[in-house]
């Protein structure tokens, strides 16, 4: 149907990469604590998607809590929660993790 | 408001055309954000619902009257994120907003409901409307939410920093209606002056320049070229496409996130309004949060879930059954006074079995679509259901389908018609027919008299270990099977042809609110009489037309019909073998031997393509017991024991009974889900394709069953 072959240019997993240590992906970010996002990779339907839902290089996000099966992860957004998987979550490239929230 | 409002004197002849059309305006936003709420307030109960040409994208309309006596046409956007991708629903929003929507004018203006307590994420649709040529107005609402949580905004300034007028509301209260109305007029005369600049990087500015050519250089021409370079769809034209590849292979090796830019620059717009707008005072405990501790609880959610689930099956199944059988008995009583008042005849005939109960038929649903549609709207609008979803979704990835799809088949076992109508919450065109197309595997109430009657016949009094009614644990095993062919159906499918790559679970977890009645009355009376429009035209034709098939030819001439019940049964059970409905049984006879029924099963099978539950009182016809037994009238079931076969053999065998009931498990009899079916997917191809092939598999089941059980020396 539609061509995204000019798009879906899969971007280097910066996480992994030696060169920005401290960086690590929001999935392992632990439970509670909160982070500024760096980087959103992957795929570019699921980037955009993840963007436009407010996950911006910028913007603190933090990890509430995990569904009580385990996958979908409940993340904060400036003041928006979102459910999100862990394999879109291990897209989103975080800082520092930095405080504590309630 | 009581401040009265001035017309402007008319100056000029587009003034004059505008004054005199009728409006069209177009209502915009995120979901959530209150959009519904605010479509329900302005055009109170003058609304309905169609769809898009050609796809199955719901389309709400309702007439707005204006201040000043005038009214709009107003048009119910699906709910959005944004523009940019390529679904359905964003196409869709494109082109109604181009005026490239069939049957609809370009809109005059967009109201854009945005809101205030997510002013970030809402206004990032807003940066997108703005770039197309209708006036925008924006409606801020949860005003009244964001002052509770300390958010102030200030409006007058968001106003001058956008360019476009920006009206506070409180839909459920009515508050801010008039002024949203007086700005929309307003705009839609003079249009607006929006002021949204947000420029790229260098390299972007130069390539977008390039492709705009010399000509004109227009925001309308800038936001095309915008589409190309970063759409997901490249333009037609061979040159065209070459050079939009080109393009975006330069800035591929400036910077491998190039295609991010766009969102960055509008998402930094944004940033520098909330900076200025948005003062967040000392932010309140967030009763959200401490409920969501409980409900998505490690431990407690998935038994809240469960309780929730109970209360909802319990209450269509078993409590739903007042109401249905005063429906049910008023359409019988009011058959019966037909042929008592009116002369014994074909009309007459006609007007009691076929139209009468056809209508019946349809009616008999109500109380459960009404009652489920009453749970869903409270779970949706109080906010859980996106908790459900959330709970499940781990589960239901296990098969393939999205978290969303878990009520809507959970509700499929009271009945299929609403839990495929609940499918709507999924925004997925291929999750959502998949779990349209194992919706009919679950278990239904409609199922339930077919297991009695074969139950009651053939296990009634049998115990394993003593206590264990083997009754019951046929019935859990029906309704396993139904469960795991489901399962199975839902993986193949996901795997072949609703291939596609598994979206993305990005779903947002909104504040829980009380929910508002109004929205709630008027959600379960658009969808109840959708129902009943849609699904009811078409149940009514295809009552008439089984009835007929049972009718016709006629074998006793009109004048000597019996007057007595019995004899009436027995006229009627002649009528029915020489019917083409009978024939018809006769020809499938060699069809369905193997699965170890006869010719009169076949009638029963024939009829209960229009509905599960008609096989009973078909086979009552059939048996010659009078078509008012039911399911547990003792004389059915001594017919049913007694039946022989030409061959002196019992026509039943309990072997025949599971077959039976595994046939009844597994094939779409209903036509009522074939009509829902068909209006919801807005095509015949796949209730076409859901009949094959249930009744292929249902075939297959019972041609097992009953072959394997012969095998192994039952029946
Ligand atoms: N407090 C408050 N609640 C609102 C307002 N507008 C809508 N709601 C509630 O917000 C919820 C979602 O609204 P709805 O209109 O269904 O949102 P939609 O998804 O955008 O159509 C419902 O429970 C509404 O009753 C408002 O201005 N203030």
């Amino acid at each position: 149907m539609e061509s995204r072959s000019a798009l879906t240019v899969e971007a280097a997993t910066d996480s992994t990469d030696p060169m920005r240590r401290g960086l690590r992906s929001l999935a392992e970010l632990p439970i509670g604590f909160s982070a500024r996002i760096v980087a959103v990779n992957g795929a570019s339907h699921i980037a955009r998607r993840l963007m436009e839902m407010g996950f911006v290089p910028g913007a603190p996000v933090s990890v509430v809590r995990q569904a009580p099966f385990g996958d979908p992860l409940e993340v904060r957004v400036r003041s928006c929660h979102l459910a999100v998987r862990r394999a879109e979550a291990r897209t989103i490239v975080v800082g520092d993790p930095q405080s504590f929230i309630g | 408001m009581s401040t009265t409002f001035d017309s402007p004197p008319l100056t000029n002849d587009a003034d004059l055309r505008t004054k005199r059309r009728q409006l069209t305006i177009a209502i915009a936003g995120n979901p959530n954000a209150g959009k519904t709420s605010l479509f329900n307030a302005l055009t109170g109960l003058r609304q309905k619902v169609a769809n898009y040409p050609g796809v199955t994208v719901e389309r709400k309309e309702g007439i707005w009257a204006l201040e000043g006596g005038r009214t709009a046409r107003l048009i119910d956007l699906p709910g959005l994120y944004s523009l940019d991708a390529s679904s359905i629903d964003e196409r869709i929003a494109r082109d109604v907003l181009m005026g490239r929507a069939r049957g609809l004018p370009a809109p005059d203006a967009i109201i854009a409901v945005v809101d205030a307590t997510n002013l970030a994420r809402n206004l990032y649709l807003i940066t997108q409307l703005l770039e197309y040529e209708p006036p925008v107005v924006i409606a801020l609402t949860m005003v009244d939410m964001a002052e509770r949580r300390g958010i102030d905004i200030d409006v007058q300034r968001l106003r001058d920093l956008l360019g476009v007028p920006v009206v506070p509301v409180v839909a459920p209260q009515r508050r801010g209606l008039n002024e949203l109305s007086r700005a929309v007029s307003e705009a839609a005369r003079h249009g607006a002056t929006k002021r949204v600049q947000w420029r790229l990087s260098e390299q972007a500015e130069r390539e977008i320049a390039a492709l705009c050519g010399d000509g004109e250089a227009g925001p309308a021409a800038r936001r095309r070229v915008m589409e190309e370079l970063y759409g997901e769809e490249l333009p037609p034209d061979q040159n065209r496409r070459a050079l939009i590849l080109a393009a975006r292979q330069r800035l591929q090796a400036h910077d491998p996130n190039w295609w991010q830019e766009p969102l960055l620059a509008r998402y930094r717009f944004i940033e520098r309004i909330i900076a200025e707008v948005e003062r967040t005072k000392e932010a309140k405990r967030d009763l959200t949060m401490a409920i969501d501790s409980v409900i998505t609880h490690r431990f407690f959610g998935p038994l809240i879930l469960a309780a929730i689930m109970l209360l909802v099956f319990q209450t269509i199944f078993a409590w739903a059954r007042v109401p249905m059988d005063l429906i049910d008995g008023a359409f019988g009583a009011l058959a019966q006074a037909v042929h008592a008042y009116l002369p014994p005849g074909l009309f007459t005939d006609l007007l009691a079995d076929g139209i009468v109960a056809g209508v019946g038929s349809v009616l008999v649903f109500l109380p459960q679509i009404t009652l489920l549609f009453l749970f869903i709207t409270l779970l949706e609008d109080s906010g859980y259901m996106a908790r459900a979803a959330f709970i499940m979704d781990r589960l239901m990835r296990g098969v393939g389908l999205h978290g969303k799809a878990f009520v809507p088949l959970l509700s499929s076992f009271a009945c299929a018609i609403p839990g495929i109508m609940a499918t709507r919450t999924i925004e997925n065109q291929k999750d959502r027919l998949a779990t349209i197309l194992i919706a009919p595997f679950m278990s239904c109430s409609a199922r339930l008299p077919v297991y009695t009657l074969m139950i009651a016949a053939f296990f009634s009094d049998r115990r394993i270990f003593g206590f264990l009614s083997v009754g019951a644990l046929l019935i859990m095993a029906m309704y396993l099977l139904g469960i795991t062919v489901a399962v199975c159906v839902a993986w193949v499918l996901k795997r072949t042809i609703l291939r596609g790559p598994t979206p993305p679970l990005v779903m947002e977890l909104p504040p829980y609110r009380l929910p508002n009645p109004l929205t709630i009355l008027q959600t379960i009376w658009s969808r109840a009489w959708l129902f009943v429009r849609r699904a009811g035209t078409v149940i009514l034709a295809i009552s008439i037309i089984l009835w007929a098939l049972a009718n016709f030819p006629r074998v006793a001439p009109e004048g000597d019909r019996a007057q007595t019940v019995a004899d009436r049964s027995a006229v009627e059970s002649e009528q029915l073998k020489h019917s083409f409905a009978g024939r018809l049984g006769h020809l499938i006879e060699p069809v369905i031997a193997p699965l170890g029924f006869d010719w009169q099963m076949g009638i029963g099978l024939i009829s209960s393509f229009a509905a599960r539950e008609t096989l009973v009182s078909t086979l009552s016809i059939v048996y010659n017991v009078g078509r008012e037994a039911d399911s547990s009238s003792p004389s059915l079931i001594e017919a049913i024991r007694k039946a022989r076969r030409p061959d002196g053999r019992p026509a039943w065998t309990p072997l025949t009974a599971i077959s039976m009931m595994v046939f009844f498990v597994l094939a779409c009899q209903c036509m009522s889900t074939v009509a829902v079916v068909r209006r919801e997917t807005n095509s015949w191809r796949w209730p076409i394709f859901m009949v094959l092939y249930m009744t292929a598999l249902a075939y297959a089941a019972a041609f097992i069953t009953y072959q394997g059980g012969r095998l192994l020396g039952f029946g």
